[in-house]
C-alpha cells in the first residue's frame, strides 16, 4: 500500500485491495471477493441505514471487484442514491459507478436521469460537470431524449463557465453520435461556430471536435466555420512558442487544437474566398517550413507533437489535392521520414504516402522513392511497417514499374508473415493482371505465386488466370507449355494441378506436336497427380480426361480404361462417380461430331470486374483499396463475377449450352433425384423397422408413429405439448449401373453428415436439421438417432379463458395449488404472481408463476420460472408423468423418489395444462 | 474519436478501462483479451501503432504499465501518442512520480483525472494546469466534506 495518497482515501477500500493483492492463488482471491460481496450485500440489506461514507466505500469496493473482471449484479440502487447526495465525493463515486457499470439499456436510466436533471439545474459548476460527464459516458438514447434539447442551451448561455462549456460541447457531441436525430439544429449552431473565436483555448478545442462532427453531416450549416478555423490556425502557427502558455506542449503551440482545426478543414473543399485560401496556404507552408527547422527540444514529445500537426497538414493538402506545389513538398517531406530513425515516423510516412500516390500531381514524386520502399520491405523488423510498405508499393505501381514491384513482392512473399500472405498474393495477382503488357509474364507470375504460396492462393486467383488465358488466344500455347513444365516438378501444389488440368484440357492440343508433351505423356502426367488430390480437383481432372478424348482420339481407350476402373465407377463420392459414369457413356455412345460439339472450346468469359479485386476490397474494406482507376472500374453488383471453371464442365456435359457461368459444383447432380427402386427401398425399411423396437421405449407413443414410416417418407415422429418432431426422408441412390450388387458391395458403415443448426428453437418456430446418411455397408444393429431437447427455465403459454376472469376466484385457485400468492409484487396490479417450492427427497426447487390476464382478448398468459440449472430433459418422462400423475401433483408430493430433474419436468408440463384447466373450470 | 483506452501491466493485468462507445460486457472482455495479447507480444523497438480489427491502436509502455488507445481510421496517431504522455504526466504530477501501485490503490482518482482530460472520446482540455486545478478543487471539496474518522470507525467497530 502506498504510504500517502492525495485526498482522503478510503481505508477500508485500501485494506481490501491489499488483501486481494496478497492472495496467493486465484481461488484465494475469489474466496476473498465472495466474502466481501456477502459482507456488502448484508450491509446494503441490513436494517441500519448506511451513512453516505459507508455507502461510497462499498460502492467503490464493488467497482474495484468489477474492474478485476468479476460480474456485479447489485449496488446500482446504492450508487443512484449517492448521486443525489450533496457531498461532492459521494456524488462523484456514484457517477463513476454508473459510468462504468451501467450499460445504455439499463432500467435505472430513469432514476439516473432525474439525478442528472437536478445537478444540471443546480448551477454548481462541479455538479454540472459530473452530470455532463455521466451523460457522455452512458450516452444512451434515453439520455439523448432527456437532455439533447437542454445541453445546447448550456453550451451557448452567456453565463456558463468555461469548464462547463467544454463538457457541454463534448457531451453534445457524444449524444449526436448516438442519436443524431434527437439533437435539434437551431440558433445555437451559429453561436457554436463562434466558439472558434473564444478566448479560452480549452473551449475552442472542445468546440472544434463538436463542429467537425456536426459539419460532416451538415456541411452547409457550418460553412462559416472554415474562415474562422483558418484564422485561428493562422494565429496559432505564427505565435511564438511561449505565447499560448499552458497550451504550448514541449515548445509546440497548441498541437491538439491545430490537429483538430486541420481535421475540421478536411470536411470542406479548398476555401473559395481567395483571401482565406491564401491565408490557409500560408499556414500550410509555415507548417512545412517548421519541419525543416532544427528542433527546439531533443525530447521525443516535441518532435511527435510537431509531426502530428505536420501529418495532419499533409492530410489536408492531399484532401484538397489542388496545389501541386504543396503536394510535391509534402511528398518530399514524407520521403525524408521514410529514412528516419524513428520507426513511428517511417510507419506514418509509408501510410501517408499511400494516399499521396493516388493524386495525379504527386504520383510521379512518390514513385521516386521506390528503392527506399523496397528496402523497407526487406529490412524493417516490424511486420506492421512492412505491411505499410506493401500497401505503398501497391499504390505506387503503374505500367512503368509493375515488373519490378511484382518481382519484389514475390520475393518478399517467400519470407512474409503468414498473416499477410493472402493479401500479398491478391495484390500481386491484381497488379500482374492490370499492368501486363506481355501476357506470358502474367502467366509466369501467377504460376510463381502458386509455387511460392500455393496455400494462400484463393480460388478467385486461379479462376482469374483461367479466365484470362481463355479470353486471350495469344497466350494459350505459352500457358499450356508452362503449366506442363511446372507440373513436372515432383511435388506441386494442388492449385497448380487445377490450373494445369484445366488449361491442358482446353489447350493441350497446342503443345501435343512436341513429342516431349504428346497426348499420352500429358495424360499420364496429370493422372499421376490424381490420387493425391482432393475430390473437387479430381472432378476437374475427370473433365479434363473427357476433353482429352475429344482432343486426342488416339488415347481414348486409355482414358476409358481409367474411367471404367472400380475406383472411378464405384467411387463413394457421388460427384466423382457420376462424372465417371457419364463421361464413360459419353465417350462410348457419342459420335465424334457430338463429342466435338459438347466439348467445344470454352467460349470467352464476359469482361467484368476482377473477382480478385472484389476479394481484396472485401478483405480490406472498400475504402482501403486506394487506386482510383479500380474504384472507377467497380460497377456491377455482381462481385464474385468469375465463372467457376470446374462447374462449367459439368454443365457442358449435361446441357450443351455454351453459357459461361452456370451450376456450382455443389448443386445436386440431376440423376440423383430419381426415386429408388423397390428392391433397395425395402432393404432400408427393414433396417429401420429393426431399429424401431430399440427406440420405442425411449419415446412412448412414438413407436406407432415410427411404424408408419415403413410406408411413408414424411410424417410426425413424435409429439407432445412442448415439441413436435417431423421427419421428411428422401432416398437417393447412387448410379444404378451395376444395380444392387454394387450397392451392397459398398456397405462399410453408415456415413453421417449433419449441418449445424441454431441450437435454440423459439416458441412456435420450426428448425430444420438436415442429416445426410450414406449407407456404406450392411449392419445388424439398428442405428439409433438421439435427439435432445431442453425447454428454457422460463416457459410461457397463452390460452383462452373459458370462464369469466374473476380475480378472487383465480387467486383462490392459485393458492389451492399449494403456491403462495404474492400481492403487490407485479407493477401491473391486474397480474397474479405466485411462488412455491417443490419438495422432493433429494432437493427443493423454487418455482415462480405469473398469470397475466388479457381481458379484451379473454386470454391468459402464464409464465413459469423454475430455479434450477439442470435442464436436460427426457421426453419420455415428461410425457409419461403428465399423463399418469396428473397436474400439479408435484406441489403436494413431498417424498416422491425421483430426482429433481424429473420432478421439474412433471411440474412444468403439468403446470401449464393445469392453469389452462383452471381457466376453463 | 477515441473508442477506448486500456491500462494493463506487463503480466496482462488490466488496471483501467475506459470505453467511449457503448459495448457489451462480453465483447469488452474479448477485445481486451485479444488486444492485450497482440500488444504484449510486440518487441520494444517496434512502432507504437498497429492496425487492429477496423481500428488503429496506439500504445506506449511506461515502466511496467502499457497505455493503449484505440482510435478510428481518420484520427491522428502521433497526437494520440502524446495524449497518452500527457495523461501520464497528469498522473505523475498528481501522485508525485506515479507508479502502478498508485493506480491500483487509487483507481477512482485515475478515472477522475482521465475524465477531466478526455470526454466522449475527444480531448477536453490539453492544459495540464486546468485539469489539475479541477482535480485539486475536487480534493478540497472532499476534505471539507469529511471529518477525520478513527481507525475503529473505519473498521465498522465503533
Amino acid at each position: 500500500m502506498p504510504a500517502v495518497s492525495k485526498g482522503d482515501g478510503m481505508r477500508g477500500l485500501a485494506v481490501f485491495i491489499s488483501d486481494i493483492r496478497n492472495c496467493k492463488s486465484k481461488e484465494a482471491e475469489i474466496k476473498r471477493i465472495n466474502k466481501e460481496l456477502a459482507n456488502i450485500r448484508s450491509k446494503f440489506k441490513g436494517d441500519k441505514a448506511l451513512d453516505g461514507y459507508s455507502k461510497k466505500k462499498y460502492v467503490c469496493k464493488l467497482l474495484f471487484i468489477f474492474l478485476l473482471g468479476h460480474d456485479i449484479d447489485f449496488g446500482h440502487m446504492e450508487a443512484v442514491n449517492l448521486l443525489s447526495s450533496n457531498r461532492y465525493t459521494e456524488k462523484q463515486i456514484g457517477y463513476l459507478f454508473i459510468s462504468v457499470l451501467v450499460n445504455s439499456n439499463s432500467e435505472l436510466i430513469r432514476l439516473i436521469n432525474n439525478a442528472i436533471k437536478n445537478d444540471l439545474a443546480s448551477r454548481n459548476p462541479t455538479f454540472m460537470g459530473l452530470a455532463l460527464h455521466c451523460i457522455a459516458n452512458v450516452g444512451s438514447r434515453e439520455m439523448a431524449e432527456a437532455f439533447a434539447g437542454e445541453i445546447p442551451k448550456i453550451l451557448v448561455a452567456g453565463d456558463t463557465m468555461d469548464s462547463v462549456k467544454q463538457s457541454a460541447a463534448l457531451c453534445l457531441l457524444r449524444l449526436y453520435r448516438t442519436s443524431p436525430d434527437l439533437v435539434p439544429m437551431g440558433d445555437w449552431t451559429s453561436r457554436v461556430v463562434h466558439l472558434l473565436n473564444d478566448q479560452h483555448l480549452g473551449v475552442v478545442t472542445a468546440a472544434t471536435s463538436l463542429i467537425t462532427t456536426l459539419a460532416q453531416k451538415n456541411p452547409e450549416e457550418f460553412k462559416t466555420s472554415v474562415s474562422l478555423a483558418v484564422s485561428r490556425l493562422s494565429r496559432i502557427v505564427t505565435s511564438a512558442s511561449t505565447d499560448l502558455q499552458d497550451y504550448t506542449y514541449y515548445f509546440v503551440p497548441a498541437p491538439w487544437l491545430s490537429v483538430k482545426l486541420l481535421r475540421l478543414l478536411q470536411c470542406y473543399p479548398p476555401p473559395e474566398d481567395p483571401a482565406v485560401r491564401g491565408r490557409l496556404t500560408e499556414c500550410l507552408e509555415t507548417i512545412l517550413n517548421k519541419a525543416q527547422e532544427p528542433p527546439k527540444s531533443k525530447k521525443v514529445q516535441h518532435s511527435n507533437a510537431k509531426n502530428a500537426v505536420l501529418f495532419e497538414a499533409i492530410s489536408l493538402i492531399i484532401h484538397h489535392d489542388s496545389e501541386p506545389n504543396l503536394l510535391v513538398r509534402a511528398c518530399n517531406q514524407l520521403g525524408q521520414f521514410l529514412q528516419h530513425r524513428e520507426t513511428n515516423l517511417r510507419y506514418l510516412a509509408l501510410e501517408s504516402m499511400c494516399t499521396l500516390a493516388s493524386s495525379e500531381f504527386s504520383h510521379e514524386a512518390v514513385k521516386t522513392h521506390i528503392e527506399t520502399v523496397i528496402n523497407a520491405l526487406k529490412t524493417e523488423r516490424d511486420v506492421s511497417v512492412r505491411q505499410r510498405a506493401v500497401d505503398l508499393l501497391y499504390a505506387m505501381c503503374d505500367r512503368s514499374n509493375a515488373q519490378q514491384i511484382v518481382a519484389e513482392m514475390l520475393n518478399y512473399l517467400e519470407t512474409a508473415d503468414y498473416s499477410i500472405r493472402e493479401e500479398i498474393v491478391l495484390k500481386v495477382a491484381i497488379l500482374a493482371e492490370k499492368y501486363a503488357v506481355d501476357y506470358t509474364w502474367y502467366v509466369d507470375t501467377i504460376l510463381n505465386l502458386i509455387r511460392i504460396a500455393g496455400d494462400y492462393v484463393s480460388e478467385e486467383v486461379w479462376y482469374r488466370v483461367i479466365q484470362i488465358v481463355i479470353n486471350r488466344d495469344d497466350v494459350q500455347g505459352y500457358a499450356a507449355k508452362t503449366v506442363f513444365e511446372a507440373l513436372q516438378a515432383p511435388a506441386c501444389h494442388e492449385n497448380l494441378v487445377k490450373v494445369g488440368g484445366y488449361i491442358l484440357g482446353e489447350f493441350g492440343n497446342l503443345i501435343a506436336g512436341d513429342p516431349r508433351s504428346s497426348p499420352l505423356i500429358q495424360f499420364n502426367l496429370l493422372h499421376s497427380k490424381f490420387h493425391l488430390c482432393s475430390v473437387p480437383t479430381r472432378a476437374l481432372l475427370l473433365s479434363t480426361y473427357i476433353k482429352f478424348v475429344n482432343l486426342f482420339p488416339e488415347i481414348k481407350t486409355t482414358i476409358q480404361d481409367v474411367l471404367r476402373s472400380d475406383s472411378q465407377l464405384k467411387n463413394a463420392d457421388v460427384e466423382l462417380q457420376q462424372r465417371a459414369v457419364e463421361y464413360l457413356r459419353l465417350s462410348t455412345i457419342a459420335s465424334t461430331d457430338i463429342l466435338a460439339t459438347v466439348l467445344e472450346e470454352m467460349p470467352p468469359f464476359p469482361e467484368r470486374e476482377s473477382s480478385i479485386l472484389a476479394k481484396l476490397k472485401k478483405k480490406k474494406g472498400p475504402g482501403t483499396v486506394t487506386d482510383l482507376e479500380e474504384i472507377k472500374k467497380e460497377r456491377s453488383s455482381d462481385m464474385n463475377g468469375s465463372a467457376e471453371p470446374t462447374s462449367v464442365n459439368a454443365s457442358a456435359v449435361s446441357t450443351p449450352s455454351p453459357s459461361a457461368d452456370l451450376l456450382g459444383l455443389g448443386a445436386a447432380p440431376l440423376a440423383n433425384s430419381a426415386p429408388p427402386p423397390s428392391s433397395s427401398g425395402s432393404l432400408l425399411v427393414d433396417v429401420f423397422s429393426d431399429s424401431a423396437s430399440a427406440v420405442a421405449p425411449l419415446a412412448p407413443g412414438s413407436d406407432d408413429n415410427f411404424a408408419r414410416f415403413v410406408c411413408k417418407n414424411n410424417g410426425v415422429l413424435f409429439e407432445n405439448q412442448l415439441l413436435q418432431i417431423g421427419l421428411k426422408s428422401e432416398f437417393r441412390q447412387n448410379l444404378v449401373i451395376s444395380s444392387l450388387i454394387s450397392f451392397l458391395n459398398h456397405f462399410l458403415c453408415l456415413n453421417l453428415q449433419t449441418k449445424p443448426v441454431d441450437p435454440t428453437v423459439d416458441g412456435g418456430a420450426q428448425v430444420q436439421q438436415v442429416v445426410n446418411i450414406e449407407c456404406v455397408s450392411d449392419f445388424m444393429e439398428a442405428p439409433i438417432l438421439n435427439i435432445q431437447f431442453s425447454p428454457k427455465q422460463e416457459v410461457q403459454n397463452i390460452f383462452k379463458a373459458k370462464h369469466p376472469m374473476d380475480a378472487e376466484i383465480t387467486k383462490a385457485k392459485i393458492i389451492g395449488f399449494g403456491s403462495a400468492l404474492l400481492e403487490e409484487v407485479d407493477p401491473n396490479p391486474a397480474n397474479f404472481v405466485g411462488a412455491g417450492i417443490i419438495h422432493t427427497k433429494s432437493t427443493q426447487i423454487g418455482c415462480l408463476l405469473r398469470l397475466e390476464p388479457n381481458l379484451q382478448a379473454q386470454k391468459w398468459l402464464v409464465t413459469m420460472d423454475v430455479m434450477t440449472e439442470n435442464l436436460a430433459i427426457d421426453l419420455v418422462f415428461l410425457q409419461k408423468f403428465s399423463r399418469t400423475i396428473g397436474p400439479f401433483v408435484a406441489f403436494q408430493v413431498a417424498n416422491q423418489d425421483f430426482d429433481h430433474k424429473h420432478s421439474l419436468k412433471i411440474f412444468m408440463s403439468s403446470s401449464c395444462s393445469q392453469v389452462g384447466r383452471l381457466a376453463k373450470c | 474519436m477515441m473508442r477506448f483506452m486500456l491500462l494493463f501491466s506487463r503480466q496482462g493485468k488490466l488496471r483501467l478501462q475506459k470505453w467511449y462507445l457503448a459495448t457489451a460486457d462480453k465483447d469488452k472482455k474479448k477485445m481486451v483479451r485479444e488486444l492485450m495479447q497482440v500488444v504484449l507480444a510486440r518487441k520494444p523497438k517496434m512502432c507504437s501503432f498497429l492496425e487492429w480489427r477496423d481500428l488503429k491502436v496506439v500504445y506506449k509502455r511506461y515502466a511496467s504499465l502499457y497505455f493503449c488507445c484505440a482510435i478510428e481510421g481518420q484520427d491522428n496517431e502521433l497526437i494520440t501518442l502524446e495524449l497518452i504522455h500527457r495523461y501520464v504526466e497528469l498522473l505523475d504530477k498528481y501522485f508525485g512520480s506515479v507508479c502502478e501501485l498508485d493506480i491500483i490503490f487509487n483507481f477512482e482518482k485515475a478515472y477522475f483525472i482521465l475524465d477531466e482530460f478526455v470526454m466522449g472520446g475527444e480531448i477536453q482540455d490539453t492544459s495540464k494546469k486546468s485539469v489539475l486545478k479541477a482535480i485539486e478543487q475536487a480534493d478540497l471539496l472532499q476534505e471539507e466534506d469529511e471529518s477525520p474518522r478513527s481507525v475503529l470507525e473505519e473498521m465498522g467497530l465503533a
